[in-house]
């Protein structure tokens, strides 16, 4: 097992070398020149010049490219052009907020999405079923700002009940330790703002996850309805053994490969993919931190935000594979 | 009479489809005693399987529907029980193993696992009462190096091994009836000829019955105590095992007789029962076995033969010995 983790881990640097070469060519291949944008329409030509010359961006690329790839392996994530300032220390409040609502959206996402699947699959064909699946089919199917607006309008403006944008109180702000503000509240010890925090989650959660929730839902029940057909479920009924031990024990662990693999792939999209949840409720994320960076051309933010995230969608996969094991002793490294 | 562990009166179990409900079972009547095996012998389709898994109440509802008869295990009528009563019967008072043990025992627990939920579903045994059963259980069926089987998984034993396991598991809460859907068919030769003498051993050691599935004759002989023939969903003939082998009455049960090979006779073909198996419910009409029967006249086609007890307490399904 340890043996696999090292190979695994040893077989990630090639992907992660090509990660960091496609993300810096394709960005260079985007036409415009950030030094011309950082100092804008008025300057002086010469300006630009020099400007161009202090970022490197004169070079040719492939030195480029090596000064880029130098800097990752010290650590060195490079400097923003646009507020001059260490990315490496940057970029974590971004990624903190991403991962806490991704997190959020997650645990929604697989308590809903397996529990609606395993109850459609024992009660196949039921109204139950049928309500599910439609309900899973309309979810896939709904844009998530669409989703995102509806939510703000209902349950913010209209019944009050849950704030609509950011991550806290303004008249309130959260004391930041690991900016993580789940732990952070509880670190402080602050239960009101633990609360506050937990509120601001709930609306982007549901708009983030209601996508994988239907995609696991209905993958959950496809996967189960072949496991409950198969013998040794015949088995443990005869044994005498009460449905709802079949259906959890015996019937979830068989069914739950598959499902596995979904909730990794989603989990992987959903940091990536938030930058709709995150314009919509103002979420301090890590899409945003990338949006807000292509709009200045601030090259080296692009890059190492596409290369964070990409990163952790390839370990979030990572993980999934080694669980495998967890689930099924006949997976052998 | 009283000594029947299970009686089955006329069960009928029909399953729902597009065509219409078909009866895969269509009447059946037989009754198992205490202590003895009873083998129940029949070509694929003829309603063997359902028949066992009705009386375990595991028929697949939807679209499987028992819908006439009565099964009376000592006595209690089980198509009248609750599900939470035939709970506490599944496993405890009735047991099965089934035809697949690669695939009948479930892969991602391990063999100690599976044994002692089954136990402790049944029994207020405590975990390490269990296992010490449990451990028992495996030695009782012949399985050498049991503590580390306990620790196994499935997909680490061989076929033979499997299904000594379901076995154990089984036996483990000292069940009164044993329905064994087929137990050797999956099995090599050898393997089957030890399996088949586990279960015989098991069946004098601990007084279970055995209701014992089978299209396999030359099991049948070596040990039943009684047959029941089945053809289409119905039982077509009855008797001891001595009976049935020396004298066949119906035509369908000498047809399985002469169709299996014998050392002594050299034949250039061995016998087959001209025709398929009717599908269930194709035949509404007369003598399921008409069709193919040699011996069939013109009363077979019209109207459907009543079980007939014979003189040596054997019964037999057909209207030959009706004449008589």
């Amino acid at each position: 097992m340890l043996n696999y983790t090292l190979r695994r881990l040893g077989s990630l640097i090639p992907v992660l070398f090509g990660m960091s070469l496609i993300v810096f060519f394709i960005i260079r291949a985007i036409p415009g020149d950030p030094a011309r944008t950082i100092l804008g329409e008025k300057a002086s030509e010469a300006a630009v010049e020099s400007l161009r010359a202090d970022l490197g961006l004169n070079d040719p690329i492939v030195i480029q490219y090596f000064h880029y790839l130098g800097d990752l392996l010290t650590g060195d994530l490079g400097t923003s052009i646009r507020t001059s300032s260490e990315i490496s220390g940057d970029i974590w409040p971004y990624l903190a907020a991403t991962m806490e609502l991704a997190f959020v959206a997650m645990l929604i996402a697989v308590f809903v999405g397996v529990n609606a699947g395993i109850l459609s699959a024992w009660f196949q064909n039921s109204i139950f079923d049928y309500t599910a699946m439609i309900v899973a089919l309309i979810g896939v199917s709904m844009p998530v700002f669409w989703l995102g607006l509806m939510e703000q309008w209902f349950f913010s403006l209209e019944l009050n009940w849950l704030p609509s944008i950011g991550r806290e109180s303004i008249r309130d702000p959260v004391e930041p330790i690991t900016h993580l503000y789940l732990l952070d509240t509880l670190i402080n010890g602050n239960l009101d703002q633990f609360f506050t925090v937990v509120k601001h989650l709930i609306l982007p959660g549901v708009a983030l996850g209601t996508i994988p929730m239907a995609i696991i839902a209905r993958m959950t029940r496809s996967s189960m309805l072949e496991v409950m057909r198969s013998d040794y479920i015949r088995t443990a009924r005869a044994k005498g053994q009460r449905m709802l031990l079949v259906v959890y024990k015996h019937s979830l662990k068989n069914a739950f490969i598959p499902v596995l693999t979904v909730i990794g792939l989603q989990t992987g999209l959903l940091l990536g993919g938030a930058i709709l949840t995150e314009t919509i409720f103002s979420w301090p994320g890590i899409g945003r931190y990338v949006y807000e960076s292509i709009q200045y051309r601030d090259y080296p933010v692009i890059q190492s935000g596409i290369l964070v995230i990409a990163t952790i969608f390839v370990f979030v996969n990572l993980i999934v594979d080694l669980l495998y094991a967890a689930f099924d002793p006949r997976i052998k490294y | 009479m009283s000594n029947h562990v299970l009686e089955v009166n006329d069960l009928q179990t029909c399953f729902s489809s597009k065509e219409g409900t078909i009866p895969a079972v269509n009447g059946i009547t037989f009754h198992v005693d205490a202590g003895e095996i009873l083998g129940i012998v029949g070509e694929s389709g003829c309603g063997k399987s359902v028949t066992s898994l009705s009386v375990m109440g595991l028929v697949p509802s939807p679209p499987g529907n028992i819908n006439g008869g009565e099964i009376l295990f000592n006595g209690e009528d089980l198509t009248k029980a609750t599900e939470k009563r035939m709970r506490k019967i599944r496993g405890n008072d009735i047991a099965m193993i089934f035809q697949e043990p690669m695939t009948s025992l479930n892969p991602v627990y391990k063999i100690g696992d599976q044994l002692m939920e089954g136990i402790r579903i049944h029994t207020k045994l405590s975990k390490k009462k269990a296992y010490l059963q449990a451990v028992d259980m495996l030695e009782l069926v012949g399985l050498s190096r049991v503590t580390d089987l306990m620790k196994s998984y499935p997909h680490q034993l061989s076929g033979g091994m499997r299904q000594r396991v379901m076995i154990a598991m089984a036996m483990a809460c000292d069940p009164k009836l044993l329905i064994a859907d087929e137990p050797t068919t999956a099995l090599d030769v050898t393997i089957q000829k030890q399996i088949l003498n586990l279960m015989k051993n098991l069946n004098e050691k601990m007084d279970t019955a055995i209701m014992l599935i089978t299209h396999d004759l030359g099991v049948v002989a070596e040990m039943c105590s009684r047959i029941a023939v089945m053809y289409s969903g119905k039982v077509v003939e009855e008797g001891s095992v001595q009976d049935i082998f020396r004298d066949p009455k119906h035509p369908y049960t000498k047809g399985l007789i002469d169709s299996v090979p014998d050392m002594r006779v050299k034949k250039d073909r061995l016998y087959s029962i001209p025709g398929n198996v009717p599908k269930p419910g194709a035949i509404k009409q007369g003598c399921a076995f008409a069709p193919r029967c040699g011996q069939a006249f013109s009363r077979c086609a019209k109207e459907t033969p009543e079980l007939l007890e014979t003189d040596n307490g054997a019964k037999v399904r057909c209207w030959l010995h009706h004449e008589q």
